[in-house]
């Protein structure tokens, strides 16, 4: 504006129309920015997405949350990447999301008093320790190298198994609903490995009397995994329940949320401390539509059964696992990548 | 500020000729260069704000002669260049059937962002010899190797490493977005994207004759966060132990208050 009144009193006629363009193209701009009023720049990941994106995606992730139990992060993980967020901050923001969403549906649970806190509290308790010991483990991996690949080959294993496992079984259970009528409780194995182990404990809500041991083994064992795979460990938790500990679905929903909540509590925590890498606002933007999503999903899983609710966790856990498996085998659209900073 | 540059800029260009004719410069010790460059900047601080997308700085100026205009074409080439950082390069190739990370490349400096623009194609106006010596074309910021090289080639590592910036609007050249009026003023708008970091963005600007650098002018842009957006960063450096408490209490209420407003919806 005031370079063209300066320029006017120069005699080159053409140069006041180049300039007078490059004005126009300027303002054009300005207009343009005016229309997408909703990307927002986030301070610790020093990127620029948009807010409703996020805000969607949080609300798909929470909607998953409180149907099935699961954390979310196995989705919400590889979603922020393929947004743009950073891998080291999708990771840790992920873990703070998965506070959010876990814990309204842990509040949902419990007024519905489906939680059983003793079975809860053994798990998390296993899960701290094996969460320790995963990041270690984690460490010394990263020091070897290779670590994404362990880590991509972690997800397409165990999704596969236990999305083949609980698809086989929720069909078999659903044959047998339609068989016999009225839909008869799940055979546990009463009598199995797991209940001859000494120090019993009494778990009332999840209707078991079973030893601690096994309890806290599936705890630590889930804690490692979810460590090393950067999430709560939800979707290997809930079989784990059902097919090794023998709990009633009703109850396993509540108690793995409950675990989570606190165990990706205890990750974020790590996480902000050790490598500033949790972003507060990526958080809050997908934890408005988490929290609601979590909502829904809870009212919608009390009104489905319990056979459909495993089919549709089964069908999700191996999509998941069927699109991991591709980034594996296919060609990448790039051969080469970049890392940020200097890998020894 | 951008007034009165502009108020010295046109009383110099007016003036310069005539002061060139009536009185002849007496000798120096350093005799000044025949031609030289004034500029400024419509900005020399950027503030990142939440809602930060992005923004437009031109760089404007004049070439002050203390001669009449030499023969020959005369070229303008700008460069901003943002922070540098260390990068790692990572090659993937097929073993037993999938695509694992093979060979790596460690850069130790590149700059998270590069610029160039000039006033007509690069290639043609600037000789090779002094691109390698003022390190003006894209290739060129990419600064040292961190270590000793593990692969055979680290050509392909480079210039993967540029191919990627540029896909992400990083790294640029703009071919012809100097203009250029009767040899003497000049103007460029560089767009700032909006995925910035904070740091000195360094300006440069060179005036080419023959493919010869005659002149150049340095000035450096802050890019900074502001408000909120430094707040948070700040407190996520130094106080990261009570950044993840607040992180997690925020987590908390959310979860809490979607609960709480589920069983007000529920009761009505």
């Amino acid at each position: 504006m005031l370079i063209r009144a300066t320029v006017l009193r120069q005699p080159a006629a053409h140069a006041t129309d180049a300039f007078d363009a490059a004005l126009r193209r300027m303002q054009d701009q300005a207009g343009h920015k005016a229309g997408q009023n909703m990307q927002i720049y986030l301070p610790i990941a020093e990127v620029v997405v948009n807010g409703l994106t996020l805000v969607s995606l949080g609300g798909i992730v929470g909607l998953m949350s409180g149907l099935f139990g699961v954390g979310g992060g196995f989705l919400i993980t590889p979603l922020l990447f393929f947004i743009g967020i950073p891998p080291a901050i999708a990771v840790a923001t992920g873990a703070n999301q998965v506070v959010a969403s876990s814990f309204s549906g842990v509040l949902a649970h419990v007024k519905r008093k489906t939680v059983d806190f003793r079975m809860g509290w053994v798990l998390l308790a296993g899960g701290l320790v094996g969460s320790s010991f995963g990041v270690i483990l984690f460490n010394l991996l990263q020091r070897i190298g290779q670590v994404d690949l362990v880590v991509q080959l972690c997800y397409v294993v165990f999704l596969g198994l236990i999305g083949m496992m609980m698809f086989q079984e929720s069909l078999r259970a659903i044959r047998r609903a339609k068989r016999s009528g009225p839909v008869q409780p799940m055979r546990r194995n009463q009598h199995g490995w797991v209940h001859r182990w000494p120090l019993k404990v009494k778990f009332r809500a999840s209707g078991l009397y079973i030893s601690a041991i096994p309890v806290l083994m599936v705890g630590a064992a889930v804690g490692v995994l979810g460590a090393l795979m950067g999430v709560g460990g939800g979707f290997i938790m809930v079989p784990a329940m059902i097919y090794l500990l023998g709990m009633p679905t009703k109850v396993v929903i509540g108690t793995s949320l409950f675990q989570i909540t606190f165990l990706s509590a205890y990750t974020t925590l790590m996480h902000a401390v050790s490598s500033n890498t949790v972003d507060v606002m990526l958080a809050l933007l997908l934890i408005v539509g988490g929290v609601v999503g979590a909502q829904i999903g809870t009212s919608l899983g009390a009104k489905l059964r319990a056979e459909q609710l495993r089919i549709l966790l089964a069908l999700l856990v191996l999509a998941v696992c069927g699109k991991l498996a591709l980034d594996l085998f296919l060609r990448p659209e790039d051969l080469y990548s970049l890392t940020p900073g200097i890998i020894e | 500020m951008m007034l009165r540059a502009l108020a010295l800029l046109t009383a110099l260009m007016l003036a310069a000729p005539v002061a060139a004719q009536q009185f002849p410069t007496p000798p120096r010790v350093a005799a000044p260069p025949p031609e030289q460059i004034v500029a400024g900047l419509s900005r020399d601080d950027v503030d990142i704000t939440t809602s930060f997308d992005g923004s437009d700085i031109i760089i404007y100026g004049a070439i002050k002669r203390e001669v009449p205009i030499p023969p020959g074409p005369l070229d303008v080439i700008v460069t901003v260049e943002g922070p540098a950082g260390p990068i790692t390069v990572r090659h993937k190739e097929r073993r037993f059937g999938i695509w694992v990370n093979t060979g790596k490349v460690s850069v130790a400096s590149a700059p998270n962002f590069y610029v160039v623009a000039t006033t007509r194609p690069l290639a043609k106006i600037l000789d090779p010899a002094e691109d390698s010596r003022f390190r003006i074309s894209v290739p060129l910021a990419i600064r040292a190797f961190a270590g000793a090289a593990e692969v055979d080639d680290v050509v392909p590592y480079t210039e993967a490493l540029v191919r990627l910036r540029e896909a992400n609007d990083l790294y640029r050249l703009d071919d012809g977005a100097v203009l250029l009026a009767e040899q003497t003023l000049f103007r460029a708008d560089v767009r700032l994207p909006a995925n910035l970091i904070e740091g000195y963005y360094a300006t440069r600007i060179f005036l080419v004759r023959d493919g010869k650098v005659m002149n150049t002018f340095r000035a450096p842009i802050e890019v900074r966060k502001v408000g909120l957006e430094r707040w948070l960063y700040r407190l996520a450096l130094e106080q990261p132990f009570f950044y993840g408490i607040m992180s997690l209490a925020i987590a908390i209420a959310a979860g809490w208050g979607a609960s709480a407003a589920a069983r007000q919806l529920q009761r009505r």
